[in-house]
């Protein structure tokens, strides 16, 4: 039917046309309407009274939570669901943005539907009791995604599990790494959201209801339910969202509403935020040029909707916070980049954003990610280093690189660093497999090296005194494909039943009906695996075995090259190694008809896997936590920073789409002598690094010194935080051994 | 078949340069990022000096001009508008031959030249002049590190006078050669008010407003450990580094506020 009835309504008064009133279509909405700003940061204004009363009482709760282990408050009866909660605030009559996960600011949700079992302990770890009808419920009546999983792994993935060589899947907790498309909520209102969804559903299938049609069929209906839910959790708040939004205040609180209800349900790895900066900006670019509002109540729309993010909460077991330290929630929000057409989207709204942590103090959510390119303007650039040398919380990724692999200038990153396409795009979050392991396994014939049980092919171990270099890469290529083969059918019974059991009908409510799905998987250990293979070909490498044949430790005879020096024999082995197991994976069946991605970053649980593996020939010991991300290994790098970052420049994106991450601390003296110069000096490095194809950078700026003395006296530094691989921490929300690892982490200084 | 072994014979041997290190992230040693060849070798034995292991003349790595041109260029996406390779040492100007060929070879490739020096080599006596003459024309900017305005105490912090040095400020001021003026300032050796006031108003006197940057080091004892390994005595032994205050009233005295000139700085040839 052809029909011009959605064209027009009021609350598009002053918006330029396009595509996006026939459509939904959030791009095309932005680059009609978007304001394009190339000044500096003297416009932005500081907060307002009730945003520092507001931010003070959450620093105080914050303080308390501390105090109390960790948890401040957390709910053992109530499931939680889009709807089960009362309006729940701050203090009502000073917030102008609006919504809590809970009934109360901190406390925690019961989220049963990953796994009852792990959401018992995550309440027996803070001291709460279970409700004994919700374990009768959930483990009787209700099945939960967890039971789902552990009933179709096999004992080889089990296996593979429990010796840690994959560790970290979401097997009993929410995959997360969705980006929803929250600006849809404010651009079109809820009503035309689903109207739009009620037509994708007359349109599934041509009537012959096969297993693909049918599951869509249910999942749409789930969406649409999902946004009759938070159309009624708004209304709880005194809100009708069934419309747009008419002003900015109501944009921001659409668009949050709409993220409310992704923590509200899902308590994923990463609950990512996506993309809002240019659609704030509209709407509040309008409400500027019509003297709606003023630029102190501009940024206090941003601040209140930033303090929102800060305080997401999810309860978690010990195992989960071993591996992801400092509660981080990861709601990433990417910001800036460049158009298809080349222009950049810098709005006022991107600096109103960085301008927060300078208004409400450093905090390491949201996670603020920038979409670099060389050609975002001059003055941005400096800002958002000048923010980094004072918060070490920003994160860069290349968007140049990025706009091209995945075609769109819609993206958004979802998680740590991990690119998406808002409208279209889904990721299957699949942690990471462990490479180093698997080299060991190669030298000890499938035998796990700590534990001495066969977990790999039973293939012939290496039993000459010095590793010959062909027989072991033979015999590392059978224990990859058994890695790649194990790994991946693991990850594919995970997402048939997170589909099944725990499917996220609130994020997935806004984004398109038709998705390109890619299948994401990662590499821990790429540091060493690489230095360790250079090792064998070019050191010489001696074993050294115990009792029971198994190797426990490696005598290197020779220097041997060590990836991050930008020496190609060794960068060339790590490329090959990415190259390599995703070659091997993407042999398998990959659910969902998915695109195989990898990833080479870990988060903090470089630390656990480090924990859980046996020395290795480049000389790491047993124990030792591996190098983040895709860093080199400690004390590897000897030619400084800039041939450190093109070793990890080098590694292909076009195959780890789901990101490279690179941890960079670096002293403030280093940078230069002064503020302008150490400015000077990030911008340029951050242009270097991405025009040689790196992919993204967290970086830190401060003395080795002073995190040292932050772990003596946590108290004096309650907001220091840092960059860890793609995310942020508080530092004293990290163990002593992360701590102890930051501390030890490769800081480029110069005398 | 013949040809070409003729050519080979009839080439000339390349120059060699003694290098100690290689910084690919030198930020503080000239404009902008700045690739960093140390090179080996100094007749200077200041008192503070943090890299005695420099010294030594003809030791360390061989390397070629092109060795280290083509190592540079692989970071030349980090440079930006304003960085480049800078030569440090040691004492550079050491080695001026080598720096001569390396400066000439780096501005055909238009890569940004930068010398730090404490100008004790410079004469303007014959063959070094010439040399420098010519290192001058294919050299962006300086560094010159001023280690004591008063030649007596100059002498007693280095073994030498500054006389050839002030020389050589002046001989590159009245040839348009930017610099930057650097100055350590250690207790109890350039830690004066007098003396800094003569040198702030030396400074003021250069010509042509060359000076794009002044900028007051505070003496660090960082390099002491190098001394006990080396087994040499350590003449600063029990002198700490400046407080704030002095690095604020030195920096007060050298006037360093009015030199701004770095912050536009563009290592393109002045018309």
């Amino acid at each position: 039917m052809i029909t011009s009835e959605t064209k027009t309504t009021p609350a598009w008064k002053g918006f330029k046309g396009g595509h996006w009133q026939e459509e939904i279509n959030i791009r095309d909405f932005i680059q009609n309407n978007y304001s394009q700003y190339n000044g500096d940061e003297s416009f932005l204004a500081g907060p307002t009274a009730a945003t520092t009363s507001l931010n003070d009482q959450v620093l105080e709760l914050k303080k308390q939570e501390r105090a109390a282990g960790g948890v401040l408050d957390a709910d053992t009866k109530v499931v939680a669901t889009i709807t089960s909660h009362g309006p729940g605030y701050i203090q009502k009559d000073l917030e102008k943005i609006v919504g809590l996960q809970t009934d109360k600011p901190l406390k925690r949700a019961f989220m049963p539907f990953g796994g009852i079992r792990m959401a018992d302990d995550a309440l027996k770890a803070y001291g709460y009791t279970p409700d004994e009808e919700n374990d009768k419920i959930f483990s009787e009546y209700r099945k939960t995604h967890n039971q789902g999983v552990f009933d179709a792994y096999t004992p080889d993935m089990r296996k593979a599990r429990h010796y840690k060589i994959v560790t970290g899947l979401p097997d009993a907790y929410a995959r997360g790494r969705i980006v929803p498309d929250l600006p849809r909520v404010a651009v079109y209102g809820i009503d035309r959201l689903m109207k739009e969804k009620a037509n994708d559903f007359a349109h599934i299938g041509d009537g012959e209801l096969t297993d693909d049609v049918i599951r869509l069929r249910e999942e749409v209906q789930d969406q649409y339910r999902a946004l009759d839910d938070i159309k009624k959790m708004a209304a709880s708040y005194g809100y009708d969202i069934s419309q747009p939004a008419t002003n900015a205040q109501e944009a921001v609180q659409w668009i949050y509403f709409a993220y409310l209800a992704a923590i509200k349900t899902q308590n994923g790895a990463a609950m990512s935020v996506g993309r809002i900066d240019t659609v704030m900006d509209i709407f509040i670019q309008r409400d500027l040029e019509n003297g709606v509002i003023d630029e102190s109540q501009a940024q206090e729309l941003i601040d209140q909707f930033v303090m929102k993010l800060r305080m997401v909460r999810f309860i978690r077991t010990e195992e989960y916070n071993s591996l992801f330290s400092g509660d981080p929630i990861w709601a990433t929000l990417s910001m800036c980049g460049l158009g298809l057409d080349g222009q950049h989207h810098v709005t006022k709204t991107a600096f109103r954003i960085l301008k927060t942590l300078d208004n409400m103090g450093a905090a390491p959510e949201p996670n603020i990610t920038i979409l670099w390119s060389e050609r975002l303007p001059e003055d941005f650039q400096r800002y958002a280093t000048e923010v980094s040398i004072n918060s070490s919380t920003i994160q860069y990724e290349n968007d140049d690189l990025m706009r091209v692999q995945w075609g769109t200038d819609y993206y958004g990153i979802a998680c740590c660093v991990s690119a998406q396409p808002v409208a279209d795009g889904l990721q299957y979050f699949g942690a990471r497999a462990n490479l180093a392991k698997a080299l060991l396994y190669a030298i000890n014939g499938g035998r796990d090296e700590i534990a001495g049980d066969q977990v790999g092919p039973a293939y012939e171990p290496i039993t000459s005194e010095y590793i010959d270099y062909d027989e072991f890469m033979r015999k590392l290529d059978k224990q990859m494909d058994w890695l790649a083969d194990v790994y991946v059918n693991s990850l594919n019974a995970i997402h048939y039943m997170h589909d099944k059991y725990y499917y996220e009908a609130a994020q997935l409510a806004l984004k398109d009906t038709d998705l390109n799905r890619t299948f994401a998987t990662g590499i821990s250990g790429l540091s060493h695996a690489t230095d360790s293979i250079s090792a064998i070909k070019y050191g010489h490498v001696k074993v050294i075995r115990n009792e029971k044949g198994i190797a426990v430790d490696f005598k290197a005879d020779n220097d041997f090259p060590r990836y991050g020096n930008n020496d190609d024999r060794a960068d060339d082995i790590a490329k090959w190694l990415v190259k390599e197991l995703y070659a091997k994976m993407n042999t398998h069946h990959l659910y969902r008809g998915a695109k195989l991605s990898t990833s080479v970053l870990t988060i903090t649980s470089n630390v656990v896997y480090g924990k859980n593996t046996g020395t290795t020939p480049n000389g790491r010991q047993k124990g030792e936590p591996f190098s983040p991300g895709a860093n080199p290994a400690y004390g590897a790098e000897k030619n400084g920073a800039l041939a450190s970052l093109l070793s990890t420049a080098k590694l292909p994106y076009r195959y780890a789409t789901d990101g490279i991450s690179n941890t960079f601390g670096v002293t403030p003296s280093t940078l230069g002598h002064d503020l302008e110069s150490r400015k000077d000096t990030l911008v340029n490095m951050l242009n270097g690094y991405m025009n040689n194809d790196g992919m993204h950078l967290n970086i830190n700026v401060f003395n080795k010194e002073t995190l040292i003395d932050a772990q003596k006296h946590p108290e004096e530094y309650p907001t220091l935080t840092v960059r860890v691989s793609g995310y942020c921490v508080y530092f004293a929300d990290l163990t002593k051994e992360q701590q102890d690892d930051v501390i030890s982490r490769t800081f480029f200084e110069q005398m | 078949m013949e040809n070409q072994q003729d050519a080979v014979a009839t080439k000339k041997e390349p120059l060699i340069g003694y290098v100690h290190s290689i910084e690919t992230f030198g930020s503080v040693d000239g404009p902008g990022i700045r690739y960093v060849a140390f090179l080996q070798g100094c007749h200077m034995r200041c008192q503070y000096c943090h890299n005695p292991d420099t010294w030594k003349l003809n030791v360390g790595d061989q390397m070629t001009t092109d060795e280290i041109l083509a190592d540079a260029a692989k970071y030349r996406a980090f440079w930006g508008k304003t960085g480049g390779i800078t030569v440090s040492g040691g004492e550079s100007l050491v080695q001026i031959d080598f720096i001569l060929e390396l400066f000439e070879k780096a501005k055909a490739m238009n890569i940004s030249t930068c010398l730090d020096t404490s100008g004790q080599p410079f004469t303007r006596e014959q063959p070094f002049f010439d040399k420098f003459e010519r290192l001058m024309k294919v050299t962006d900017i300086s560094l010159v590190d001023i280690k004591h305005i008063n030649s007596a105490e100059h002498k007693k912090l280095t073994q030498y006078g500054n006389e050839n040095i002030l020389d050589m400020v002046q001989y590159m001021a009245e040839h348009h050669k930017d610099m930057w003026i650097r100055h350590v300032l250690i207790p109890q050796r350039t830690d004066y008010d007098n003396y800094l006031t003569e040198l702030g108003e030396y400074i003021a006197t250069i010509p042509n407003n060359v000076v794009q940057k002044v900028e007051v080091l505070p003496y660090h004892t960082m390099g002491v450990k190098k001394y006990h390994e080396m087994k040499i005595k350590y003449r600063l032994e029990g002198i700490e580094s400046p407080t704030s205050d002095r690095v604020a009233n030195a920096e007060k005295l050298l006037h360093t506020a009015d030199y701004n000139g770095y912050k536009t700085w563009m290592p393109l040839p002045k018309l």
